[in-house]
């Protein structure tokens, strides 16, 4: 973060021409919480010369510049913005989210269509069904039929494509879904609302059915308004991720681009303290790495000229040279890649709740309706009399509480994981997670914290440890990062000093400290560190000195998170790639008998064949590269936020914080929505016990069509909404908005 | 019953109008930050300084 400040980064891939020759950006912005920041934002890039417009969404926490190139420049902006408080990075809109988007707006409009239509209908059928009880005359209530078959006809050809096309598809996949019942009580209630009116009838249907398309409308543009602002919100994280690399122009010069302006060919620097931006073959230099986010492994291993290297690997020693290569090149990630594909195949082929509902359900309704028919051309009805009330039947059952019964708690739902923090990739992943009963964690990085830690700060003086954390800041050593970490707050000392390969000093009370490797300090202790993976650094302050241990330490409530879970019963095991002996401790620890190291991708998906076979469903948390195809394999997976890109793809939700209780918040979550999606299903059920022997009988006019819908809509809908009391109630979301003290001290700082 | 002649245009229009309205807002883009529009009324920047 340091680091962007003070490069100058060149951000020409992401900057678009627009009007008048001004340019044109799009930056994802951290740390909005308020309206404040609004003016804060739009303010301080207002004050800069040459910027014309900006203006930030705070729906998507995104801001978009313009600016005359002439006077400003975009680097120069984004620095403006880091004075004012506010780390930006430039953003582009992924191919997915502008389908998203764009889906979105479809949604909207056919909602719109659907309710013009369905207000106009109603007021001529409210009209009708008093005048049918009054003295309406034969003319009007034709005129008035007419009218809404010119409303209703058009209307539906437009609102109802969302339907029509997704029951063809199903159709044409011989997978039966919700929409096509849908599409055909739509379609036949139209239609015979048309004979019907042509015939001089005094009953139509138009209402009914534009109210149906209405109501799911409805549901589905909520729906999807939801997946857009979670899809949203996981893009920028992506964005803010994005690091910085080094590239080495062809005349030697190293200028500074966002890593995805990287191409396969070009040279970078991969400095000490670096994360590898790309994968790439190492031209020349010699390093230690540490690859814990690509395999797991937490000993560093060494590399030269000639070692593939992979993005996401911690540079440490050394200055690397490095030429990326195209991804898919390397052998690791080939055959993660392949791993992956495979994998992802038996969760493609999982069916919604809703989905299953509507296989029993759709032939079920189509066999009553056509027994009706039958029925009332045997009890010697006329065949039009016999067809109005199968079709009656058709439309009485035609689900739409049963499909808003899944969508209206689906909603909700990601709304209470969205602000829990948790971001669902996948539609279908709430229903996945409700169903899991085992759940296997990656040790590095998901158990355990990303970056590593002070371990024996308890044994250290105070005094010294803070000292040492100030004179920290000011080397980029990896080691020197961790110590750093333990007093966020330590503003670096002054005249600091680093001395490549060896460590850093700097002059405190009159005396010269030290950090860095054991000969700097001339540390005289000889002792091996307590385990393999424990990484030491010394602090020398004239007579008094220090070893400082650094490990991966154990994410803060990993312990009473893993105790929760398995008091609710589920069975929790680790599968890590890193070695036996680093694992076996940590899984004492955390009290998890079944605990097994040494695992690559392959055997990791083995070992969740295994569990598969045995009827039990999975549930993957992992963070590395190594863990992306058994994620992709496992009934349900969860990925840390600073996981691997490849791992978080295939993640069906990412979770941000240092936490682990997010899992066990969104498999409770999970489990609350599936027990509200079941008593919406069992509502819609219930009230098709009510209705259909009605219609059967021959007693549904359009009015009792028309209440009963709206009345097992808004009911299912209601339901729906009680997890949101129930949720408030617990109070466990965190707090998001910034209280305004803090607000003040940002604003001077 | 004449009425009906002026009243059931006069309504349809009045949805037309409104239906047209909404997808203009739509274009415009008036849906893409539904957080922000609330704070920017707030906003004193259109103020005479």
């Amino acid at each position: 973060m340091m680091n962007a400040a003070q490069d100058t980064v060149d951000f020409s891939l992401y900057v678009r021409p627009a009007n008048d020759g001004a340019a044109t950006m799009d930056l994802a912005i951290a740390g909005v919480d308020c309206a404040a920041c609004l003016d804060d934002i739009e303010g301080s890039m207002k004050a800069c010369a040459g910027v014309t417009s900006a203006r930030l969404n705070l729906t998507t926490h995104r801001l978009r510049l313009i600016w005359d190139p002439q006077i400003a420049d975009a680097a120069g902006l984004v620095a403006a913005l880091a004075r004012a408080g506010y780390r930006a990075y430039p953003f582009e809109q992924s191919r997915v989210e502008a389908e998203e988007q764009a889906r979105t707006q479809w949604l909207l409009k056919c909602l719109a269509v659907a309710g013009f239509a369905a207000m106009n209908i109603m007021l001529l059928s409210v009209s009708v069904w008093s005048g049918n009880a009054t003295d309406i005359s034969p003319e009007t209530r034709d005129f008035f039929h007419w009218l809404s078959a010119l409303i209703a006809l058009p209307a539906a050809a437009y609102a109802g494509q969302p339907f029509f096309r997704s029951a063809l598809a199903g159709v044409r996949t011989k997978k039966l879904n919700m929409d096509f019942p849908i599409s055909l009580g739509i379609l036949l209630a139209l239609s015979m609302s048309v004979v019907e009116t042509a015939l001089h009838g005094t009953e139509a249907y138009f209402d009914s059915a534009v109210m149906l398309l209405l109501f799911l409308l409805a549901g589905r543009t909520l729906d999807q308004a939801m997946r857009r602002r979670t899809r949203a919100a996981a893009g920028n994280l992506a964005a803010l991720k994005g690091e910085t690399a080094h590239r080495l122009s062809d005349d030697g010069a190293l200028v500074a681009v966002p890593v995805g302006a990287l191409h396969a060919g070009d040279r970078i620097l991969v400095r000490p303290g670096d994360r590898v931006p790309a994968d790439g073959l190492i031209i020349s230099g010699a390093s230690e790495l540490d690859a814990s986010l690509i395999t797991g492994e937490t000993m560093r291993a060494p590399v030269s000229a000639g070692s593939s290297i992979y993005a996401g690997a911690m540079n440490f020693d050394g200055a690397l040279t490095v030429e990326v290569t195209a991804a898919g090149e390397g052998t690791l990630l080939d055959d993660v890649a392949r791993l992956v594909e495979k994998a992802g195949e038996a969760r493609s082929r999982y069916m919604r709740l809703a989905d299953r509902a509507a296989r029993v359900y759709a032939p079920v309704v189509h066999v009553t309706a056509a027994a009706t028919l039958v029925f009332w051309l045997l009890a010697g009805a006329g065949a039009h009399h016999a067809i109005i009330i199968a079709i009656s039947v058709l439309i009485i059952t035609c689900p739409c509480a049963l499909a808003l019964a899944v969508p209206a708690v689906q909603v909700v739902a990601s709304g209470h994981l969205f602000r829990a923090g948790i971001y669902l990739n996948a539609a279908d992943a709430l229903e996945r997670l409700a169903e899991i009963d085992t759940i296997i964690f990656d040790k590095t990085g998901t158990l355990t914290l990303p970056d590593p830690n002070v371990s024996n700060a308890a044994s250290l003086a105070p005094d010294l440890l803070a000292q040492a954390a100030r004179l920290a800041q000011s080397s980029r050593h990896p080691l020197a990062a961790a110590v750093a970490r333990s007093a966020p707050q330590a503003v670096p000392l002054d005249g600091a000093e680093e001395i490549a390969g060896s460590g850093v000093r700097a002059m405190v009370d009159g005396v010269e400290m030290r950090l860095g490797s054991r000969a700097f300090c001339e540390a005289a202790d000889e002792t091996k560190p307590s385990s393999p993976d424990v990484s030491l650094i010394y602090l020398r302050h004239g007579e008094r000195q220090a070893r400082i241990e650094i490990r991966q330490s154990l994410r803060p409530d990993a312990r009473a998170t893993i105790e929760a879970l398995r008091a609710k019963g589920y069975d929790i095991r680790i599968l890590s790639g890193d070695r036996n002996e680093a694992v076996a401790p940590l899984a004492a620890q955390l009290g998890i008998a079944s605990a097994r190291g040494g695992a690559d991708p392959a055997q990791k998906i083995a070992a969740i064949e295994e569990l598969r076979a045995q009827g039990r469903k999975v549930l993957m948390v992992g963070d590395g590269l190594n863990d992306a195809p058994a994620l992709a394999a496992a009934h349900a997976s969860l990925s840390p936020i600073t996981a691997a890109d490849l791992a978080q793809a295939q993640a069906d939700a990412v979770f941000l914080g240092d936490g682990l209780a997010p899992v066990a918040q969104a498999l409770d979550i999970a489990s609350q929505s599936r027990t509200l999606m079941r008593q919406n299903l069992g509502i819609a059920v219930i009230y098709n016990l009510f209705a259909v022997p009605l219609a059967i009988a021959g007693y549904v006019t359009p009015l009792i069509a028309a209440a009963a819908m709206s009345g097992s809509s808004i009911i299912v809908t209601v339901n729906a909404l009680r997890m949101r009391g129930a949720r408030k109630e617990k109070a466990v979301e965190p707090v998001r908005r910034t209280p305004p003290v803090a607000l003040a001290t940002r604003r001077q700082s | 019953m004449n009425i009906l002649v002026f009243l059931v245009p006069v309504a349809l229009a009045l949805g037309i109008a409104a239906l047209f309205a909404f997808m203009w807002s739509l274009k415009a883009g008036q849906y893409e930050d539904s957080e922000g529009a609330g704070y920017r009324i707030l906003s004193d920047e259109d103020l005479p300084k």
